[in-house]
């Protein structure tokens, strides 16, 4: 994953060009830290812990896959975890009311675009820095939700529905919903890395203006990801719901951090116009085995934040230094 | 942007595809509760009371928030009972009382850690099913204690006191204050709050007796849990009722930010105020005068019963089902009562005399 290019291959390239790429240095990481859980941490490697450690981090992982694009873009969506909330908030709030749940997860994923749209239209339109919008909608968000569906908490959910969103494919350790996360990530990988979109996603976030000039529709570019982001969000909401079987105003709450740091540490530079998904994918699952393996060693809840701390700081670092370090390379 | 929105329509269909084919229709009224309301696997099982207790068990305490100077105090009751029985003791969990995600992880973890038993503080009544199921298929005997989980998720539930002692004995102690007489507001946390608006329930129906006939309950206002919308409120109800005389508050948020508002009022000492509080929080209004009695459970207490129930049930003496009874160490002999509750008892009443002894 990590070997698709992040920029047009026309350019030339120092021989070994991959040897000290960011994102090549976190999948290399993860495979390390996989090999050394698997062989000392008792309890990590059998089927029912992976099970749980991806079925944890897929919703990270899953919103990982539009955050990539948008950052890779110069922007940024911190609304993501609201947006989560307010998705369970309003699906547990019609499951109530006795709404088909079919047509709920319906509702749910338009909710999203809608959200996206909010966050998207204030940037493009007013010019708003991304990030001081999306914090203003992060609190708006959960601040809906809240009202949506008070404090309480919606539970009852159909049984096959929450089977698939706890259960395992046949027989096997990989959680059901890890299919259409698969599905997703190829299509993110191919869109970022394979098309014409991708590229002019990389020359906004490189340079917005240059590429306003070379003919790319900066705005629309802009607000699709933001919009994707929202859709992805609120059906990430949804499987929350059946996954922790539990619908609250207060679901997910922190999780645009977990994102940003994951997509951050897998090499996709804050300022735009650099990044992979495979990278970002690697950053995701080194962060959720690192969590995973220091619950097993019994780590406490505060180290564990400091760790991931630490993380988030090297992962802004890094890809810098690794590119000093080799300043050919983009 | 005929890519960005293939995309996007691709992103939407594949993950809503497949939530959609993972199953048929399904409405709230074309389904049923059965599935979480099933009874506790083993509930009911065989049981023997006579059975010895076992040494080395592995207990975790999960709190609803690790560093939160209630569970501090209600693990360290656990601690405590554990190591006079011989066995070990751990606490796990987060960081943060809403962070349901990581509590289902660490349940997951203390699965795979094979501990003997998990006492646990549900920060969310449904999301801890799938996990708890899991560790009690893998023999792990669990008991919830402070704040529970769906029946079917647990083998017991240790309860701090039961919600007509609590509701009631409110209500009683504001009465004796009072002479029985005289107009009465309830300041408690949210509208939707489950354990309050039981309390607030009962509340309501002590009232109802003949001793209360003077007394009458003008408003109930709702502080969120949130110290500067209950203070608010406390102030809002002094308005609206320039006779009130007394304010029962069920929430220690609540009963803190309005002896926190009586204290720097005109109606300190001449309108009462009683409810749930812990004495750390409250000692300096007693010792002032602002108020003068409230009452909680002993946290320390319930740690310790958590302890002894999941021994109990990790030996075999108890399996959860109604009526079986265990010996847990100097708090004396304990009864499962239905859907696997067992109580801890009637409250403890702080007031000026004993809130001395109370470090919590």
């Amino acid at each position: 994953m990590a070997d698709i290019p992040a920029a047009p291959s026309g350019l030339r390239r120092p021989p070994l060009h991959g040897a000290l790429r960011w994102d090549t240095v976190v999948s290399v990481l993860l495979v390390i830290l996989l090999a050394v859980s698997f062989s000392t941490v008792g309890g990590f490697g059998n089927a029912l812990n992976i099970s749980f450690l991806i079925g944890n981090t897929l919703p990270v992982a899953a919103i990982a896959l539009p955050m990539t694009m948008l950052v890779a873009s110069g922007e940024i969506d911190l609304s993501v975890g609201s947006t989560v909330g307010l998705s369970g908030a309003v699906m547990g709030a019609l499951w109530n009311h006795g709404m088909n749940i079919n047509a709920i997860i319906v509702v749910c994923a338009a909710l999203g675009v809608v959200c996206g749209l909010i966050n998207a239209l204030l940037v493009t339109r007013l010019g708003l820095p991304s990030l001081a919008v999306t914090i203003g909608t992060m609190a708006l968000y959960r601040g809906v939700a809240q009202i949506v569906l008070g404090s309480n908490s919606v539970t009852d959910f159909p049984q096959n529905y929450l089977d698939f969103g706890s259960g395992r494919l046949a027989g096997s350790f990989l959680p059901t919903a890890v299919l259409p996360w698969l599905v997703l990530a190829a299509a993110a990988a191919v869109v970022l890395h394979a098309t014409g979109f991708g590229r002019s996603v990389f020359a906004v976030g490189a340079s917005a203006e240059a590429a306003w000039f070379a003919g790319v529709r900066v705005k629309r570019v802009k607000l699709s990801l933001f919009v994707a982001t929202g859709l992805v969000s609120s059906l990430t909401g949804v499987f929350w719901v059946l996954h922790y079987a539990s619908a609250t105003y207060s679901n997910a709450t922190g999780l645009e951090l977990s994102v940003v740091a994951a997509v951050l540490l897998g090499g996709v530079d804050f300022d735009g116009g650099r990044g992979t998904v495979g990278g970002a994918i690697a950053g995701v699952f080194l962060l959720g085995t690192l969590q995973n393996v220091m619950s097993l060693a019994d780590v406490s809840a505060q180290s564990q934040t400091i760790v991931t701390g630490v993380l988030l700081t090297v992962s802004v670092l890094g890809p810098r230094v690794a590119r000093q370090m080799s300043p050919s390379i983009r | 942007m005929s890519k960005a929105t293939s995309f996007a329509a691709l992103a939407a269909g594949s993950l809503l595809a497949l939530s959609l084919s993972a199953c048929g229709g399904a409405t709230k009224s074309s389904t049923d509760k059965a599935a979480s309301t099933a009874p506790a696997a083993g509930q009911g099982g065989a049981a023997n009371p006579d059975a010895a207790t076992k040494k080395g068990l592995a207990v975790a305490f999960l709190p609803k928030q690790v560093n939160n100077p209630y569970f501090n105090i209600s693990d360290a009751g656990g601690n405590t009972a554990l190591t006079a029985l011989g066995e070990s003791y751990k606490e796990v969990g987060t960081n943060s009382a809403t962070d349901t995600a990581g509590q289902v992880s660490y349940v997951n973890t203390l699965t795979q850690q094979h501990v003997s038993a998990i006492a646990v503080s549900a920060q969310d009544p449904g999301a801890l099913c799938t996990a708890l199921k899991q560790a009690m298929s893998s023999g792990i005997k669990v008991v919830t204690y402070d704040s529970d989980t769906d029946p079917g998720c647990r083998q017991a539930f240790v309860s701090q006191a039961s919600s007509e002692d609590l509701g009631r004995s409110e209500v009683d102690l504001l009465g004796k204050e009072l002479n029985y007489s005289g107009q009465i507001a309830i300041l408690s946390a949210a509208q939707t709050a489950t354990n309050q608006n039981a309390w607030i329930g009962y509340m309501q129906d002590e009232l109802k007796k003949p001793q209360f006939a003077n007394m009458k309950l003008v408003k109930i206002a709702y502080g969120n849990d949130d110290a500067q919308m209950s203070f608010q409120q406390t102030q809002g109800l002094l308005q609206q009722y320039p006779d009130l005389k007394g304010i029962i508050s069920p929430t220690t948020v609540g009963i803190k930010a309005a002896a926190q508002y009586l204290d720097g009022s005109q109606y300190k000492g001449k309108v009462l105020l009683t409810g749930l509080g812990t004495p750390n929080d409250m000692r300096s209004y007693v010792q002032d005068g602002t108020v003068k009695a409230f009452e909680l459970w002993d946290p320390g207490k319930l740690g310790q019963l958590a302890a002894y129930t999941a021994v109990a049930l990790a030996s075999g003496q108890i399996s959860g089902a109604q009526g079986q009874s265990f010996t847990a160490g100097s708090l004396g002999r304990f009864t499962v009562g239905a859907q696997g509750v067992v109580t801890l008892g009637a409250p403890t009443v702080f007031d000026s005399s004993n809130i001395g002894q109370y470090d919590f």
